[in-house]
């Protein structure tokens, strides 16, 4: 394979949401192919540069944005993707930092105290992931004091919320509270989304954002990054 | 190749084996004491002739006959009656194979409305707020014409799960008279789509006219039979059990001729049949029963449909209640009748009580549809577009229900449950749930585009608004405008120059056209 072949490929399967070998993506012919992260060790190999890599991942990411507004991608193949160029971030990870690259940001999610659901977390912490952000997602039902004690050692940039209960969104209300008492809440930037919160109830608990969907935080996170540069 | 309609995999069966033999045992007595009263010569001369006991019944104004026919002749009858039915078509692709034994689910319209309902999306305004405007579906009936027929057999001809077009409306033109209507409404329709054509005939006379155009289109004589692309539908018996004297003649005419045709009988429970389902269904299959009888002692062997049309009376109205639920009970249990006799059934469902298509028509149609079908009937008529009790059509509607027969298709696939199936996503159940997300979502892609998962509701709207009309009607407009294949000029230049009583305007090659 030439290094043109390599980045060609990367692109391609990233349109195509396979990860690795062994995903079946959308075109059958692909099939047993190498998929992003072993094209992404090949193009390490190969000594391809890191910026070339990023902007293969990122050229295939725009295709699929624009398949999915015209509604000839659904939001599988979204994620697929989305999950296809996370997975080639996190081995392009210890690279950039050495290279001292800045990343988009690190942005720690999780779901709530007494909250078990997780599938909404899930997909925006893939979504971001394949965004360029750094994602650390510390599960479900977290404990209040656990998320507290990550931002303080880790400091990540963002700090996202999900609860989908009625009983479990005032939980929120209280990791903020914390945030505020240990003096860290000028740290982080609290993002909340989840079917039991709204626009008013992230205003009322003093978060900095809602966001209905994980397309939604992309945006959110870009006007943030935006207002910090300008 | 045919088309595939639906296989219905395990056919709902609403009565039992023995309620079956119960019925036909009913039925047969029924057709010796009573009997049938006969108001045409020619079948009376027929069963006489047959051995069955026929009386003259002295009448000043309308000679009859009484006649009783014994089990022995309906039996062989039934033995004689073709078990496996062929409705050709203009394109042979879409030819229909029925087998009696066979649930296999054919989708038909019907069924001779005299009113076609149009439709138009007038603006109203708010009066609260006059900046609000909304599109209100508004519809209006009038009385249908050639024009209409020609344009609903378009649509037809591309609605996917259509699998046969019945004349929709009753042609009502200043122009059509009783003598040109037959031979008008069998051209509009043939040369407007390519799927099969049946129809009643309106006058005996116009019976050989309407066969010729056939033959003409179909390649001649024997190609017709071979690929007979029209059928014929005659209720021959009235409720109750009263063959009536022309469209006995004409069947008997179609019979001699060989064609297929549905031997249909539509009694009303209540006023012309007994209100109890025991008694309508004795009787509506004694009815059958002697139509096929009839037809086989005519012309033996000779394909026929055993059509069934039974419905409730409504009690406000006494018009035929097709929304009523009995009305699906007993098309269901003439679906089982006909399957006992292996004879390919021509059933009913969709047609609803309500007058314009909305939440009722919706509600009535969709419930029919589905039960009927799961029953498994082979020819299953009146499934498109008919409202207000069979007295109206609506194209619009017809769109609707195309989509509701996608999803009663998609329901009845074969269940994909086989040892290789559970082995390859049991690896995937494995795979899974190492992951962190445990989500399936990276196998889902192939089999969202393989067809496999059914698409979501076609005529769904954006946000909180119900779009359906106005884009089931964008959808009407966009099959009105996909081209369909007419017969071929020289053709339709031999069905001018033959058939008496075409209209002019009716030929696509004219000039000007
Ligand atoms: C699936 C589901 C479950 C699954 C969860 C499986 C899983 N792995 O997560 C199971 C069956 C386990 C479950 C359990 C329960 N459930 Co439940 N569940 C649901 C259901 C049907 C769908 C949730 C879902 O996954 N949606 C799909 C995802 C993609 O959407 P989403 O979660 O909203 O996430 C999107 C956005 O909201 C946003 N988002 C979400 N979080 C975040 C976070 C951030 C930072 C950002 C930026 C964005 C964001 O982006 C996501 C992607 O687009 C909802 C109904 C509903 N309509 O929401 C009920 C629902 C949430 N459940 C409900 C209930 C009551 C329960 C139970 C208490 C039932 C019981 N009695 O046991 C338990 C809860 C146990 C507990 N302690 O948590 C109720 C809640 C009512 C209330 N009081 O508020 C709901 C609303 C159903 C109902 N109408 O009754 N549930």
């Amino acid at each position: 394979m030439t290094e043109d072949d390599i980045i060609a490929r990367l692109k391609e399967n990233v349109i195509q949401g396979r990860k690795t070998q062994q995903d079946e993506g959308i075109d059958e012919k692909l099939s047993g192919t190498p998929g992003v992260v072993e094209l992404t060790r090949l193009a390490l190999e190969k000594r391809i540069s890191l910026e070339e890599i990023i902007n293969a991942l990122t050229a295939g990411m725009r295709v699929v944005g624009e398949k999915y507004s015209s509604k000839e991608y659904f939001i599988p193949d979204m994620l697929a993707s989305a999950e296809a160029v996370g997975e080639a971030m996190e081995i392009l990870k210890p690279l950039l930092e050495a290279a001292n690259v800045e990343t988009k940001g690190k942005f720690a999610i999780a779901t709530v105290h007494g909250d078990i659901h997780d599938i909404g977390k899930n997909i925006v912490a893939i979504l971001l992931r394949g965004a360029g952000y750094e994602v650390n997602d510390l599960g479900t039902d977290v404990p209040t004091e656990k998320i507290i004690e990550f931002i303080k050692k880790e400091s990540p940039d963002y700090l996202g919320l999900s609860a989908l209960l009625t009983t479990t969104m005032t939980e929120m209300g209280v990791v903020i509270e914390a945030l505020k008492d240990s003096g860290l809440r000028d740290r982080v930037k609290v993002l909340i989304g989840g079917a039991a919160v709204s626009d008013e109830y992230a205003q009322g608990i003093g978060a900095d954002a809602y966001c209905v969907d994980g397309f939604q935080a992309i945006k959110v996170l870009d006007s943030f990054q935006q207002a910090k540069t300008s | 190749m045919p088309r595939e309609g639906i296989l219905v995999p395990n056919p709902y069966e609403r009565i039992t084996d023995e309620q079956v033999q119960q019925i036909h045992q009913a039925s047969l007595q029924i057709l010796v004491d009573p009997g049938l009263i006969c108001f045409s010569k020619k079948a009376a001369e027929i069963f006489q002739s047959n051995g069955a006991e026929v009386a003259a019944v002295a009448s000043a104004d309308h000679p009859h006959w009484h006649i009783k026919i014994p089990e022995k002749l309906v039996t062989e009858a039934l033995d004689n009656a073709p078990k496996t039915v062929k409705l050709g078509a203009r394109n042979p692709d879409n030819a229909l194979i029925m087998k009696g034994d066979e649930p296999r689910v054919y989708f038909i319209s019907g069924s001779e409305t005299n009113i076609w309902l149009d439709v138009d999306f007038p603006t109203y305004v708010k009066k609260s707020d006059s900046s609000i405007e909304i599109k209100v579906p508004e519809f209006h009936p009038r009385r249908a014409t050639v024009a209409d027929l020609c344009q609903s057999a378009h649509v037809c001809e591309h609605l996917e799960t259509l699998d046969g077009y019945i004349r929709t409306v009753n042609i009502q033109d200043e122009d059509i008279t009783e003598d040109n209507k037959d031979v008008n409404k069998f051209f509009a329709s043939l040369n407007n789509t390519t799927k099969h054509f049946m129809s009643g005939l309106t006058k005996l006379e116009q019976l050989d006219n309407v066969v010729r155009m056939a033959e003409l289109i179909a390649g001649g004589k024997e190609a017709l039979k071979e690929n007979p692309i029209i059928s014929f539908i005659t209720c021959l018996v009235k409720s109750p059990l009263q063959f009536v004297a022309d469209t006995t003649d004409t069947f008997i005419e179609v019979c001699r001729r060989g064609l297929p045709t549905a031997v249909s009988s539509s009694p009303q429970a209540g006023t012309t049949a007994p209100i109890k389902e025991a008694g309508i269904m004795a009787q509506i299959n004694a009815e059958v029963l002697a139509g096929i009888t009839l037809g086989q002692l005519v012309n033996k062997e000779t394909p026929m449909l055993y059509g069934s049309v039974p419905v409730m009376a409504r009690m406000d109205t006494l018009s035929d209640s097709y929304g009523s639920v009995e009305t699906s009970q007993y098309n269901i249990d003439c679906v089982q009748m006909a399957r006992f006799y292996k004879i390919p059934n021509y059933s009913t469902s969709g047609v609803c009580d309500a007058k314009i298509p909305g939440q009722q028509s919706s509600i009535e149609r969709l419930f029919s549809d589905i039960v009927v079908t799961l029953s498994g009937p082979q020819f299953l008529h009146c499934a498109y577009g008919l409202l207000d009790c069979n007295a109206v059509f609506c194209l619009l509607q017809a769109v609707l229900d195309d989509a509701h027969f996608q999803m009663i298709k998609f329901f009845l696939k074969t269940p994909r449950i086989n040892q290789q199936e559970l082995v390859e996503t049991m690896k995937q159940i494995r795979e899974v749930v190492e992951t962190p997300q445990k989500l399936y979502i990276g196998y889902i892609r192939q089999v969202m585009r393989s067809g496999e998962i059914s698409p979501p509701y076609p005529f769904e709207g954006d946000g909180e608004s119900d779009s359906v009309f106005a884009l089931a009607y964008q959808r009407m407009n966009e099959l009105l405008a996909k081209p369909v294949e007419h017969i071929d000029p020289e053709t339709t230049a031999k069905i001018f120059q033959e058939i008496p009583g075409l209209l002019p305007r009716l030929n696509v090659y004219k000039e000007g056209k």
